[in-house]
């Protein structure tokens, strides 16, 4: 994957396979501690232990159960190239969290890339499931919830395509301010 | 919550309530962009992207965009499926943001299947036999 987005994008699609009503993207940025931490929240079905285990093995697939698949994986060697950690939690019946780590300035870190296009892509798939972002640096701080924005909305759909448009504005905007890195 | 102001959103919410009061039933086209690993990593949100931008302008109520997951054609993704109301479903195959104007600007809006980017065409094994 060419940007770190994309792995987000593809994470947070599992947790709505697993029937999530809420996913939480949080992005915190350290520069002190040299950290990127990603984490990725849904209260879907959970995974079981014993699947749990196997989820970031590229030669395990869960096709029948579409929970997982090769993203895990290729997220985690991501994480591994740039001298971070990776963890997934889980308990069935609750959700699942998944936290990447990454060193801030490792050369083979991936760009952030596209968060608006992500979390936009996310909302017009899914209108139905509720999104919280938050994406954190030393001096800034972007808060995004669907669930604010739904209640502001009434009954105009999420969904709409002029809503969808002012939303990805705003994001993209806000996303300017955090400039870590190139 | 930063810039996003409840003033913006409450002028768009009347703007679109005004759009949708003209509405009639429900939506006769299903576009599907299908959004697996394999679809992201092709650049499936390119493409979604490009769908929003061609939705946004235009005045159609009845097209409704899904999101599903990876058919099993890795190989051929970014796909995207078109459903039109009593027509066969054409699955598109490589797709990218300029392919996605295209089939949106042609197929979805004028009904002009573009068979050049199609992966495959269902009623094809029936006209075989023939």
């Amino acid at each position: 994957m060419r940007e770190l987005s994309l792995h987000i994008l593809d994470v947070a699609e599992n947790g709505i396979d697993a029937g999530a009503r809420l996913i939480t993207i949080s992005i915190l940025e350290e520069k002190k501690r040299n950290v990127l931490t990603v984490t990725i929240t849904d209260d879907g079905s959970g995974i079981e232990k014993e699947v749990l285990e196997k989820v970031t093995d590229p030669f395990y697939t869960t096709r029948l159960t579409r929970r997982v698949g090769l993203g895990l994986s290729l997220f985690r060697e991501t994480s591994r190239r740039c001298d971070g950690t990776f963890s997934i939690t889980s308990r069935e019946g609750e959700g699942t969290r998944v936290v990447a780590t990454f060193r801030l300035d490792h050369i083979d870190l991936p760009p952030l890339g596209n968060m608006a296009g992500c979390v936009i892509a996310l909302i017009a798939g899914h209108p139905e499931v509720d999104l919280a972002y938050i994406h954190r640096a030393d001096n800034e701080e972007f808060y995004f919830d669907t669930r604010e924005i739904k209640k502001e909305l009434d009954d105009v759909a999420i969904n709409e395509p002029k809503v969808l448009k002012y939303l990805e504005e705003v994001i993209k905007n806000e996303e300017k301010r955090f400039k870590t890195r190139g | 919550m930063g810039k996003l102001t409840i003033d913006d959103l409450k002028k768009i919410k009347e703007r679109v309530k005004k759009d949708t009061a003209l509405r009639e039933g429900g939506s006769t086209v299903k576009v599907t962009v299908h959004m697996g690993t394999c679809g992201i990593a092709a650049g499936a949100r390119e493409v979604m992207d490009a769908l929003l931008d061609e939705m946004n302008e235009t005045d159609r109520q009845d097209i409704r965009i899904v999101v599903s997951g990876c058919m099993g054609m890795c190989s051929s993704e970014p796909n995207v499926t078109v459903e039109m109301q009593g027509k066969d479903p054409v699955i598109y195959q490589h797709m990218d943001a300029n392919k996605m104007r295209q089939v949106f600007k042609r197929h979805i809006l004028l009904g002009e299947v573009q068979t050049d980017f199609a992966l495959a065409r269902m009623k094809e094994e029936q006209n075989e036999q023939e």
